[in-house]
């Protein structure tokens, strides 16, 4: 199938906005008329969800949390990145743009990247606006700080807690919208299928967690904007309910999966310190301003004491590698280089995954009382997790699965190739390319919800002015019910031996160990017929204990869980497919002295997955990344 | 370590619910509290029994999502830590745990541990936002805001919505959360237009979901997971008596 | 949309509403508590002249100003009043804040003083005291035939002071009253600051003031009130 992107024509600078002055409009009057389902309530979700509710639609908004502020969103810490030049360092929304495709390791569009940087001007108003507290200067003005990957400090913030901010103001705008009528909260309800009438997106299929009862919800367009899906590792910085559930059943209905093995890898984790661990707290990567990144350079050194190790003896492996950018590396190459040094038996833990993260210099330099006002609540937080004071010893991290630059394929309009499906936020593939620069996530999760989908979407809803609303009793929804009903029992008549977890910590050691920060062709072809087996013994042997008509978390996860691993499958496909190494990807066969090796004669696409059937090898459909205003170059950073 | 655990078990809201103990080995001092019910609830399942229903999402601190009262103290004994940041090396080695849920007739229990708060989010759907809609905001410097007003915004606005204040509070009150949000938005000068109107209509949606009132006992800000301080009820009233006797809004 | 404030008509629906909403009720207990601490100081210095080795005189003066003096008896009716005001109020918001947890903890939460969790009981056990005290002197002052006479200067004054001394030679009446005034002192510990914050006086700089001057009223009106019955009873031995 031919992918069209629908970029519009023109000059790169001048496409959105001549976009948005010929684009179709829906009346205020049709707005009214017109339904639209915005499923999770994260930055994306609850900015899009209470935008189009400003706007006059009638907005039916989903989460599966309690609430729609506890969404995953809300723990981003280190920042926003606008292209607002406040500290006059040469700034501008052009370099964002490219910082942004750079660091993307040129794997992503530029229009859509362009876009996203013209918004980020409006996004930090806007938030502004709501109340949002950024840090400001003494003068009263906004204060910025530089992240990984650039050379500017473009970076918003609010203490270690930007993304809780940030959500916290969407909430509070979809609050507003709630009260007044235009958008009706679903909270506890998860979305387990779309349904489609005549080809286009027309409902949900959603299961109310707290009575465990099946709901049909129609509307003229679906939008998703339910995250990513590093919960595939089982082991992840992601909360613990983060599924790919909502994603995986649209691209089971024909909506294409992008560029699945593309995951970012996060340096600065606190590691992994047993077998029962449930999941990784990530530390900021502001840290990295600060902190110097080292292992002992011998090996004997690994679990001596920090401080008995003398300078001489100490390896700042960043600051050696990468001289220009030294520990502000971005995140992929900063973590693969922990794994180098790891793999050569210099880690510092026990178990030898773990390098230091030491603010001694700093602490030195700037003074205690500093570090602490930049980074208090993380040292806290390190020191409850760890048990050990960062302003004494240094911390002890390794890289984590953090954030997914893959997702369901979706056009200029951030519209999937199914009509009337949108998919928005990190659900969605499209802006970060091979890898994303931090600060990027909450900047494309409000761009995409706030600037860019109420305008795209009325593309669609101005031809569904004349739909009547959608009837839930269409078969198209009997259907569907009916199928979501049966998996639901199936799972749970399944009465087998193993629980739900023991599954996804299985299928989390195969992708970590065969699709993680580095992969080879052999560990790939292993890793799918591995996955295939843990598939068919999970539904043969899973035991899932309780009812359907019930508040039931077990079921829930089964559910997820069993989308996983089939999402497994795709993502080693897609590393397979992808003889290159770009950004989160790395393919040992493909480097050039240890650095990763882009192909950009024969990868230079987008991957589009087409579902065939479970088990089935899915069709490959390729959109070709077209460079008109930058030339892709071997990103370097030394 | 090994621990006795004194679970409130309850099927749901009409159940009457009671406790159920269980005894659990193989926890060891690294792992969370929350991790330490994982390790029962996967005992309970092998055993084919119901797990116990709690909540739980980031397990980072953040999303306010777990919500336990653990021998009597709401997020466990640790000052200014949710559950999930709490790990059993603060525990004795053969301790009898007692874990309940949130206490309170405006927070009804699902299952377990489980309980409904959709009553805080109502109290911000009544007002505790700013009324702009998306494009018509300011150029973000336009107004500078002091750097201590901002920043005592910030101590209130790291409310994370969790209902310990409520949970701890001997009259279940929730004006430890209601004041962190007027607070935030009243030392903003983005939350002047609305600031009179708001405290009001978010007074009578606290009253009105069932909480009780404050009596100053200083329990909530114990147990605050974010330390969130009762200055805030103090400004709080003060917005309110002012809005109150001042402006026209009808109360 | 129009003015919501335009639909308002004048009307004085509003102070309903006020005084019932939680923060309403909470400022009839601060600005009635404050009132009753005032009133608390000025009755335990009055009654210092219990203390004077004069026979009573100055003490049966006192009483007899205090309840002759026009302006002071409205005062004590607006007294008598807002202790009544207090005590329903604050029973009423006991109540109300019980049912805001049906179903009780198996543990329940601490992080907070003792005082501050049993205002209710302390005020009810200042309540019965209050019962018992002013049947004892004020009712039978007033309206009882139990009160001797004296006369000084040629005017006959209740010998309010002979009662006193009277009571306060027995043993429990006076481990009644010191009991009572513990209760007192705990429900001011808590009452006294507490009014401020519920006033929203809450402030870096006064906050620390406020703490410090309602320990010293807290403990010392309670003190200087616990010296009359012991000197009494001591001196009577």
């Amino acid at each position: 199938m031919k992918l069209d992107s629908k970029i519009p024509a023109g000059r790169l600078e001048e496409k959105w906005e001549n976009y948005r002055s010929k684009c179709k409009l829906v009346s205020p009057a049709n707005k009214r008329r017109i339904d639209v389902i915005v499923v999770g309530s994260g930055l994306a979700g609850a900015s899009a969800a209470a935008t189009l509710g400003e706007l006059g639609y009638n907005v039916k908004c989903f989460c599966f949390q309690d609430s729609p502020r506890r969404a995953h969103s809300i723990a981003a810490q280190g920042g926003i990145n606008a292209a607002k030049n406040y500290q006059n360092d040469g700034d501008s929304i052009y370099r964002l743009f490219y910082d942004t495709l750079k660091g993307g390791d040129y794997r992503s569009r530029e229009a859509n990247v362009h876009r996203l940087a013209e918004a980020s001007v409006q996004i930090i108003d806007q938030c502004v606006a709501q109340g949002v507290p950024f840090a400001r200067e003494y003068g009263g003005l906004l204060a910025n700080r530089s992240f990984g990957g650039v050379q500017v400090s473009r970076t918003f913030y609010a203490r270690g807690q930007t993304g809780q901010q940030l959500l916290l103001g969407a909430y509070s705008a979809l609050s507003r919208q709630i009260a007044s009528g235009s958008v009706k909260m679903y909270n506890r309800h998860e979305m387990l299928d779309v349904v489609l009438i005549d080809g286009k997106a027309r409902g949900i299929i959603a299961r109310n967690l707290i009575t465990g009862e099946l709901e049909r919800h129609g509307a003229h367009a679906v939008v998703l904007a339910t995250g990513g899906y590093s919960n595939v590792f089982f082991l992840s910085t992601n909360a613990m309910g983060s599924n790919v559930t909502a994603a995986w059943k649209v691209h089971r209905k024909g909506a294409f999966f992008a560029n699945p093995c593309f995951t970012q890898i996060h340096p600065t984790c606190i590691p992994v310190t047993g077998g029962y661990q449930s999941k990784l707290t990530l530390m900021s990567e502001s840290l990295r301003n600060d902190g110097r990144v080292w292992v002992p350079k011998k090996k004997e050194d690994r679990l001596k004491p920090p401080h008995q190790i003398p300078e001489e003896d100490r390896d700042y492996y960043l600051e050696r590698m990468y001289p220009a950018f030294g520990n502000l590396v971005p995140r992929d190459i900063a973590s693969r280089a922990a794994k180098v040094v790891c793999d050569e038996g210099r880690g510092v833990v026990k178990s030898g995954y773990a390098v230091y993260l030491d603010f001694s210099d700093a602490i030195k330099r700037l003074g205690k009382s500093v570090i602490a006002s930049r980074y208090g609540n993380l040292f806290d937080m390190y020191q409850r997790i760890a048990d050990d004071n960062p302003y004494e010893t240094p911390m002890k991290i390794f890289p984590a699965v953090h954030y997914t630059m893959g997702g369901l394929w979706v056009d200029y309009d951030l519209s999937t190739n199914i009509p009337g499906l949108y998919a928005i936020g990190e659900a969605n593939f499209s802006d970060h390319g091979a890898n994303r620069l931090g600060a990027s996530a909450l900047m494309q999760g409000l761009a995409d919800g706030y600037f860019v989908l109420p305008v795209t979407i009325a593309q669609f809803l101005a031809d569904e002015i004349r739909t009547p609303p959608i009837n839930t009793e269409h078969e198209a929804f009997k259907e569907a019910e009916s199928q979501v009903g049966q998996q639901l029992d199936r799972l749970l008549n399944i009465k087998g031996n193993k629980s739900v977890d023991d599954y996804h910590m299985a299928l989390g050691k195969i992708m970590w160990d065969k699709c993680g920060m580095a992969r080879n062709k052999q560990g790939l072809i292993q890793a799918r017929k591995e996955i295939q087996a843990l598939r068919n013994e999970f539904w043969q042997n899973v035991y899932v204990p309780g009812t359907q008509n019930e508040f039931n978390p077990e079921l829930e996860k089964a559910g997820r869980v069993a989308d996983y691993l089939e999402l497994g499958e795709l993502m080693v496909i897609d590393a397979l497919n992808r003889e290159e190494s770009c950004g989160g990807h790395f393919r040992e066969e493909f480097t050039d002295n240890g650095e990763a090796l882009r192909d950009d004669e024969n990868f230079n696409f987008v991957s589009a997955w087409e579902f065939t059937g479970t088990g089935n090898d899915p069709i490959l459909n390729k959109e070709a990344l077209v460079y008109e205003n930058i030339k892709p170059s071997t990103r370097s950073y030394k | 370590m090994k621990f006795t655990l004194k679970v409130w078990r309850q099927k749901n809201a009409k159940d009457t619910g009671q406790f159920e103990t269980y005894n659990i080995s193989e926890v060891e001092n690294e792992m969370s509290f929350l991790e330490m019910m994982d390790v029962l609830n996967q005992q309970l399942i092998k055993e084919k029994k119901d797990p116990v229903a709690f909540d739980h999402d980031c397990r980072e601190g953040i999303c306010g999502m777990c919500s336990m009262v653990i021998n009597g103290h709401p997020h466990g004994h640790q000052k200014a830590t949710t559950t999930c940041q709490l790990h059993m090396r603060s525990f004795k080695d053969g301790d009898t745990i007692v874990i309940e849920p949130w206490r309170a007739k405006a927070f009804p229990i699902l299952r377990d541990l489980a309980v409904d708060r959709s009553a805080l989010d109502n109290i911000i759907q009544a007002g505790g936002y700013v009324s702009v809609n998306t494009g018509s905001a300011p150029e973000a410097n336009a107004v500078p805001v002091p750097q201590d007003m901002a920043e005592k915004a910030m101590d209130a606005a790291e409310c994370i919505g969790c209902g310990a204040c409520v949970a701890a509070c001997k009259n279940s009150s929730a004006m430890l959360f209601l004041s962190a949000k007027v607070s935030h938005l009243a030392l903003l000068p983005q939350g002047q237009p609305e600031r009179k109107k708001r405290v009001i209509s978010m007074m009578k949606a606290h009253d009105e979901a069932g909480f009780g009132s404050c009596t100053n006992t200083g329990a909530c800000e114990a147990y605050c997971p974010k330390g969130i301080s009762i200055t805030n009820i103090a400004r709080l009233n003060r917005e309110f008596l002012s809005a109150a006797l001042t402006s026209e809004y009808e109360l | 949309m129009s003015n919501p404030l335009a639909a308002n008509p004048y009307s004085l629906k509003w102070l309903g509403h006020f005084f019932s909403s939680s923060l309403g009720r909470k400022l009839i207990m601060s600005l009635t508590g404050l009132f009753l601490c005032l009133f608390l100081f000025i009755h335990m210095t009055g009654n210092l002249q219990l203390l004077k080795s004069d026979g009573g005189r100055a003490f049966n003066e006192y009483a007899y100003f205090m309840t002759h003096f026009g302006p002071i008896k409205i005062v004590s009716y607006v007294t008598y009043f807002f202790i009544l005001l207090h005590a329903i109020d604050g029973i009423g918001l006991a109540l109300k804040n019980r049912q805001a947890r049906p179903v009780k903890y198996a543990a329940n939460p601490k992080g907070s003083s003792w005082a501050s969790r049993n205002m209710a009981v302390l005020g009810t056990i200042i309540l019965v005291f209050l019962v018992i005290h002013l049947k004892q002197f004020w009712f039978e002052y007033k309206f009882g035939t139990s009160v001797p006479s004296v006369t000084y200067d040629g005017t006959e004054y209740k010998n309010l002071y002979a009662v006193v001394v009277e009571a306060f030679s027995q043993w429990w009446y006076v481990l009644l009253y010191l009991a009572s005034l513990v209760a007192l002192s705990y429900h001011l510990i808590h009452g006294f600051q507490s009014a401020f914050q519920t006033l929203g006086i809450n402030h870096k700089k006064y906050t620390p003031i406020i703490k410090a001057l309602g320990w010293i009223f807290s403990i010392g009106v309670p003190l200087g009130f616990a010296l009359q019955p012991l000197y009494l009873f001591f001196n009577a031995q």
